[in-house]
């Protein structure tokens, strides 16, 4: 029987991944599906939702924006520092066809690395389409150029590759050739235009969605939708894109932690 | 075929699961998800006068024995869910409004707003055993106390109200008894036990943001079926019994010990959201092998005559 309770490890490695992101791995197995994120506890503070970066055998990685409190607390760890690890949670990509791109805007790109791996793994053609709001916040150059990932890499100030957005460079890649299916994580503005592309191109699209998380596991609610009622953690945290576009709140509002209502 | 409708306090019941307060819960959207999932009628999460974040996380764990949280009780507050709770016919069961207060005055406050909600029953939650301010931390589980919160939203009210108890006070009967004779329509009981603490042996430090938590799911049941089964010989008005039930055995349980329906929150951990169909099945195919064929039958049989 599993529990839900965190398993609290030394951190071993810190990777400088962009300006104000670091990834942090930790020894534990947690026999993670492409997709699936973990609650990162930092003793005696607060745990929050992360994806899953990176995973071997012995160690998973996360991947931390520092934009709050948590999040940047997180940032000032060294090598040797304790996290808790509970998960992982949620649902998981499932990949269709033979050729696929995966899109990711800002941390929303961690969500989508173990997925990468696996469509190379199963020689798929992947092609990662990866933005930013600039070249300091791009995340993964190196790692993606040593998995022989194709990758597409847009900038909002185009400081680094294609000057636009994520979307745009779908657009063409949609226009130009076959595509069987198409993964999205980032700013939830963004993966309306992608849902939306997709919809229009008649292109399978699967979305992975942020909303407040308290528990992780089903049990709180702080991350139900509406009108489904469907919980972001257990039903999703990936919803097909036609039924996203479906969703009352998608690209409207989100709840937080007292579940009162903000618009995006 | 066995029948496991109910009527509680006048509202008809396609069966006697309840979901329980603070499971999910935390709007229309979520409860009908509960509904979906087969529950007979659902209890929103609690709502207070302010607007509540709550404890910092982790919030829920579980170990062995069960589920501990220290939730802290976040809600938009009463002001703000006007257009949450007002039209709840799409729910399709019976919704049950759960109001939790730190003094009287907030509980007259909160009966009053509660009563522009259209909610089919209202459910006084006078139990928290973690929260500051809150439940038994604020001294609200005494027979005094009771009594005149009882009175004081029962006035207001316009549906049933249902007075919610702590396992983890002695003279729990008297509390009962003590809303009973203020005019509560039923008696939920139980909330959560303890509080209790797990602490984290590597970090040293205790895992719950608010690092003590009510004890609820496995270790509460025999707890909760004792409760019940004592307030059931001390009270007329049906008792919601609520504790650690996660399957149809633990649900006939309960009705054997004096319950009239009962509550699920931990089980939907447990055996997912459908918990209350798959509880449902249970008591079905036990009533079919018992040739029971209603839960009146069996209600209280617990009980020596
Ligand atoms: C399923 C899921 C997966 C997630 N995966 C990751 C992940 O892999 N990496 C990661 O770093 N975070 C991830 N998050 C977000 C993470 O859980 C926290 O919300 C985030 O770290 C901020 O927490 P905080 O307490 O530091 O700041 P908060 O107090 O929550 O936020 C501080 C301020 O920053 C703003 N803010 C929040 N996020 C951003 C952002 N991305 N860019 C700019 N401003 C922002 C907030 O609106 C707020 O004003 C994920 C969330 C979910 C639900
Ligand atoms: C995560 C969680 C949150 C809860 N929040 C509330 C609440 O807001 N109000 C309340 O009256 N009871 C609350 N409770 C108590 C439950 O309604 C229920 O009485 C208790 O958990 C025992 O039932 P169970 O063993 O089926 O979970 C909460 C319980 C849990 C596990
Ligand atoms: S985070 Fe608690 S139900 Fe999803």
């Amino acid at each position: 029987m599993k529990f839900e309770l965190p398993i609290t490890v030394r951190i071993s490695q810190v990777i400088e991944e962009a300006n104000g992101i670091k990834s942090f791995l930790l020894p534990c197995q947690l026999k993670a599906k492409p997709g699936q994120f973990c609650m990162i506890w930092l003793p005696g503070i607060d745990a929050k939702p992360v994806g899953i970066s990176y995973q071997t055998k012995d160690h998973i990685g996360v991947t931390v924006c520092a934009v709050g409190p948590w999040s940047k607390k997180v940032c000032e760890l060294k090598e040797g520092d304790l996290l808790g690890v509970l998960g992982p949670y949620g649902n998981a990509f499932q990949l269709e066809g033979k050729t696929v791109v995966l899109v990711g805007g800002g941390y929303g790109t961690a969500s989508l690395m173990l997925l990468a791996e696996e469509a190379l793994s199963q020689k798929l053609t992947a092609t990662m389409i990866i933005g930013a709001k600039t070249e300091a916040q791009l995340l993964y150059r190196k790692r993606v150029a040593t998995l022989g990932l194709g990758a597409i890499y847009t900038t909002d100030d185009g400081s680094f590759g294609e000057r636009g957005t994520t979307a745009d460079a779908l657009a063409r890649i949609l226009k130009n050739q076959k595509v069987d299916s198409v993964y999205v994580c980032g700013p939830e503005r963004m993966e309306k235009k992608v849902a939306e592309l997709c919809r229009d191109s008649k292109v399978r699209s699967y979305i992975s969605l942020e909303r407040q998380m308290k528990c992780g596991f089903g049990v709180c609610g702080a991350c139900s939708l509406d009108d489904s009622g469907k919980r972001v953690c257990v039903e999703g945290t990936i919803f097909p894109g036609e039924e996203v576009l479906q969703m009352k709140e998608f690209g409207q509002y989100h709840r937080d932690s007292s579940a009162t209502k903000h618009h995006f | 075929m066995s029948e496991l409708s109910i009527t509680l306090c006048g509202m008809k019941l396609p069966n006697p699961t309840i979901l329980a307060s603070g499971i999910v819960g935390i709007s229309r959207a979520s409860l009908t998800l509960a509904a979906q999932g087969g529950a007979g009628a659902v209890t929103i999460k609690s709502l207070s006068i302010e607007v509540r974040k709550g404890h910092p996380a982790p919030i829920i764990l579980t170990y062995p024995g069960g589920m501990i949280n220290s939730v802290g009780y976040s809600n938009p507050g009463i002001d703000n869910v006007g257009d949450e709770f007002s039209d709840l016919t799409s729910v399709g069961v019976p919704v049950i409004g759960s109001i939790t207060g730190r003094n009287e005055d907030d509980y007259k406050i909160l009966a009053e707003k509660a009563a522009a909600l259209n909610f089919s029953a209202l459910e006084v939650v006078l139990s928290c055993p973690h929260t500051p301010g809150y439940g038994t931390m604020a001294g609200l589980s005494t027979p005094e106390k009771t009594e005149a919160v009882t009175r004081l939203v029962k006035d207001r009210s316009r549906v049933p109200v249902f007075v919610k108890l702590s396992p983890n006070v002695m003279g729990l009967v008297d509390l009962a008894k003590a809303a009973e004779a203020a005019g509560a329509d039923a008696i939920t009981a139980v909330n959560t036990a303890g509080p209790g603490m797990i602490i984290d042996i590597v970090s040293r430090k205790p895992i719950l943001g608010g690092k003590i938590g009510g004890i609820s799911g496995r270790a509460l049941r025999p707890i909760a079926v004792r409760c019940v089964y004592e307030i059931a010989q001390a009270v007329k008005i049906p008792i919601i019994g609520t504790g650690g039930v996660a399957t149809g055995q633990d649900a006939i349980e309960m009705i054997m010990a004096g319950a009239t329906a009962v509550g699920i929150g931990s089980g939907v951990y447990d055996r997912g959201i459908t918990v209350f169909r798959q509880v449902c099945q249970e008591m079905q195919a036990f009533m079919d092998t018992e040739n029971i064929k209603s839960l009146k039958e069996i209600r209280g049989a617990a009980h020596e005559v």
